[in-house]
């Protein structure tokens, strides 16, 4: 039996400790918001919160997670009301909405640690997150919202 | 008058005697950088064997020039990636540390230790490039540069030539020996490499000339 912290709950699972947290997660729990998209850590679709970081869970095996807490998008806030979400609605970033929780779970990184950032920032923290509709260039301006409706928050 | 002409040359003079060995002083801080280096580990009573230390050298930068170890010493601020060492896919930027930036750091992807199965990301607790303060760049080095950035404290990260030594037993370093699948290990094993690296440094971390 693993013990995990997920979106501020506890789960056991029993499962393979080389199970990718991304297994654990949509198959085991049923937290399907973290998507698959390529399994070796290039798209950044499976991107979850360990401890705060941005990490990608198809590569993470479930036994190395230990007593970290796990937030996924499922978790990121109670009601949809983390900035970033706010920014994604108002802004229509999504298209099909594959990669967009690997993206928000990313910017929510992102905002955390630069409350102001610019494109070269944007651009250094997101080229890992794939988009193959393309909506790079909605998810940077919700991004620069985001960070305004952060600002105003704070 | 001719007081005045006098009091005015004086100066003059002065000066220009003054700019003189300032300019001196600079020549020999710069024209003996090298020989201080050298001769440091002449003082710490090494017996010096340019030859050997020469020889030792260019295996050890066959394996510092092997993409096991030059993906992470790039030229630029993004790492390389694979045996061709193409530019590291996604651009994972270097950092202040080394470590990455925002939700693209090393450890976001590397692991604690290697993950089954080719080309997936291999694992290190303490996955990272050099700091943004000290790059010890690899990538484009001739065997003299490199050698000469190696033992210069300003260039390889405030090292003494002890802990150049000790460096070899590095856990990253060792890393460069047990990549995962789909990677070329460097041309020589851990241990000639670590032979090689000391007998370079205890026969005077000599730089190959012209090379
Ligand atoms: S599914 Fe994890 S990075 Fe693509
Ligand atoms: S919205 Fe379709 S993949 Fe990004």
């Amino acid at each position: 039996m693993i013990t995990l912290n997920i979106n501020k709950k506890t789960y056991n699972v029993d499962v393979d400790p080389n199970t990718p947290l991304l297994w654990v997660l949509r198959d085991t729990l049923g937290l399907v918001g973290t998507k698959y998209g390529c399994g070796i850590a290039q798209c950044g679709a499976c991107t979850i919160h360990l401890d705060g970081n941005a990490v990608r869970s198809c590569v993470m095996p479930v036994s190395a997670v230990g007593s970290k807490k796990v937030t996924t998008i499922e978790g990121l806030s109670e009601k949809g009301e983390h900035p970033v979400q706010k920014a994604w609605l108002e802004h229509d970033v999504a298209q099909c909405g594959y990669c967009q929780s690997g993206q928000i779970m990313s910017v929510a990184v992102l905002l955390r640690e630069n409350k102001a950032p610019t494109d070269a920032d944007i651009d250094a923290a997101m080229s890992g997150n794939i988009c193959r509709c393309g909506t790079y260039l909605r998810v940077r301006s919700a991004i620069h919202a985001a960070a305004e409706l952060q600002r105003k928050k704070a | 008058m001719e007081q005045h002409t006098q009091g005015s040359i004086l100066p003059v003079k002065t000066i220009a005697v003054l700019c003189g060995m300032v300019t001196v002083a600079v020549i020999m801080s710069f024209g003996f950088k090298e020989e201080i280096i050298a001769d440091r580990h002449t003082r710490q009573g090494m017996e010096k064997d340019s030859a050997a230390s020469v020889a030792a050298f260019m295996d050890v930068y066959k394996v510092l020039m092997s993409p096991r170890c030059m993906n992470c010493h790039p030229a630029g601020d993004v790492p390389l990636q694979g045996d061709d060492s193409h530019i590291h896919s996604m651009l994972p930027q270097r950092g202040k540390e080394g470590k990455g930036v925002y939700a693209m750091k090393c450890s976001n992807c590397h692991q604690k230790e290697n993950l089954e199965g080719p080309n997936k990301p291999p694992g290190h607790p303490d996955w990272h490039l050099p700091p943004a303060s000290a790059k010890m760049v690899f990538q484009g080095k001739t065997p003299e540069q490199l050698a000469r950035q190696l033992v210069n404290p300003k260039t390889n990260g405030n090292k003494s030539l002890q802990q150049l030594i000790e460096h070899a037993d590095d856990g990253l370093v060792k890393v460069g020996w047990n990549m995962g699948e789909g990677r070329t290990p460097p041309p020589i094993s851990h241990a000639e490499f670590k032979k090689a690296w000391i007998t370079w440094i205890e026969n005077g971390a000599f730089a190959p000339k012209g090379k």
